[in-house]
């Protein structure tokens, strides 16, 4: 029997939350693969989730050129909160300098969490963010 | 595959002049595959009166898949008469929880003080599974269970054999903070159950009406099912899990509604009935 393609039902539900909160939000799966950002998110971004698509750990965690307020050093993705959250399978937050698709640069503070099924199945990882401030 | 129902109920068993023509019982379904093998989904008042068509076939294995432990599923199971005969083998399958095993879930209800005899002295001895990731064999029948949208640990089953799928999700809320035409269809919660089932036994508790002042609770309106079964291009949708308070003609009304919205295979809607028989072979 042919099995056809579902998301796990957490990232299902988490997918509805997002599109239903006011909160920018961001959805990978298991893989790190970029599955979802809401409208909130888009307006950050500069971009909408339709134009990006879905998107590899490697290319959403250098799409915003990310860069550390304090030193305006350029962070690699495994920097990013949402990189820790999924490789050491724990919450993590940091604030951050990211440019958007539209050019603008803004201060985002990034709070990140793996999300894990009844089972204790590792099922993929969500950040919310909200602007922090002048970049 | 053949298919007896012999309840469609939802919520809480509602007998009387006003709904005997669709049933009170609530959820249970007998399935028999082409090598007889005995599958009955969820234990609803409605698996008392069929334990007691089993009697003359014991010796025998008997499967329950539990779609959730909510009492509407369950509470038939300690007046199950197979389960009161030693020479059952009694199989019983439900979703995983991170807490407690399915058998001490169960135990909860099959014990004092809801229930008079304790589940560890019942003599049957039923063996307690919790579904796999992966699908499973029984006799000749593939089985595929995934979690689906409802308050609580809760799966879908689809049973397939010789190409044929019956899928049954009777309590499930697939609309919950989506707008079901406007996300592809592996974003859809039972999607993975339904998709070109040629039967689909599924949620339609409510009315759109209804719905708004239910959101969150774990069921379908009308709207949704239709939608939903339309997605996952099933041939028949049969709408179970009817509503306690709704009447044999409000559940027409029902009925009426899901053909106007219907957009699916050919059979076309019907509603779910005690001893309605549904063949797949």
């Amino acid at each position: 029997m042919k099995e056809q393609h579902e998301h796990n039902l957490v990232l299902i539900l988490a997918r509805g939350l997002a599109s239903s909160i006011a909160t920018p939000m961001f959805l990978v799966d298991p893989e790190g693969t970029l599955v979802y950002y809401n409208e909130p998110a888009e307006a950050i971004f500069g971009e909408s989730y339709a134009e990006a698509g879905e998107l590899s750990p490697d290319e959403w965690g250098t799409r915003f050129s990310p860069e550390d307020p304090n030193t305006g050093e350029q962070l690699g993705a495994q920097a990013l909160p949402l990189s820790v959250a999924l490789a050491e399978k724990k919450p993590d937050h940091r604030l951050l300098t990211i440019t958007g698709r539209d050019g603008k640069r803004r201060m985002i503070a990034v709070t990140a969490f793996p999300l894990f099924a009844r089972t204790n199945e590792f099922v993929g990882g969500v950040a919310i963010f909200w602007e922090a401030g002048e970049a | 595959m053949r298919a007896r129902i012999w309840g469609c109920r939802g919520s809480l068993a509602s007998p009387g002049p006003e709904t005997v023509r669709y049933g009170g019982n609530t959820s249970c379904v007998e399935l028999r595959t082409s090598d007889d093998s005995l599958i009955i989904l969820d234990a609803g008042t409605g698996i008392r009166p069929l334990g007691l068509t089993l009697l003359g076939e014991l010796p025998r294995t008997i499967h329950i898949f539990l779609t959730h432990l909510h009492l509407d599923h369950l509470e038939g199971l300690g007046f199950f008469s197979p389960l009161w005969e030693s020479e059952v083998d009694l199989h019983i399958w439900g979703p995983p929880s991170p807490v407690r095993t399915l058998e001490r879930r169960i135990a909860r209800y099959l014990s004092p003080p809801l229930f008079p005899i304790h589940l560890q002295d019942i003599p049957s001895r039923p063996t307690f599974h919790d579904v796999p990731d992966d699908e499973w064999k029984i006799g000749t029948a593939v089985i595929r269970a995934r979690p689906i949208s409802h308050r609580g640990p809760t799966v879908g089953y689809r049973i397939s054999e010789n190409g044929q799928s019956l899928a049954y999700i009777p309590d499930h809320e697939p609309a919950l903070g989506i707008d079901l035409r406007a996300v592809e269809p592996e974003w859809v919660s039972g999607h993975g159950v339904a998709h070109d089932a040629r039967v689909l036994l599924h949620d339609a508790q409510y009315t759109e009406d209804e719905y708004p002042r239910r959101v969150g609770w774990g069921h379908s309106s009308v709207a949704h099912v239709a939608t939903f079964a339309e997605i996952c291009s099933v041939q028949q949708l049969v709408m179970f899990h009817h509503d306690p308070l709704h009447t044999d003609d409000q559940l027409e009304v029902l009925l009426s509604r899901a053909r106007e919205l219907w957009g699916g295979g050919s059979a076309g809607p019907v509603l779910a009935h005690e001893g309605m028989e549904l063949d797949l072979s």
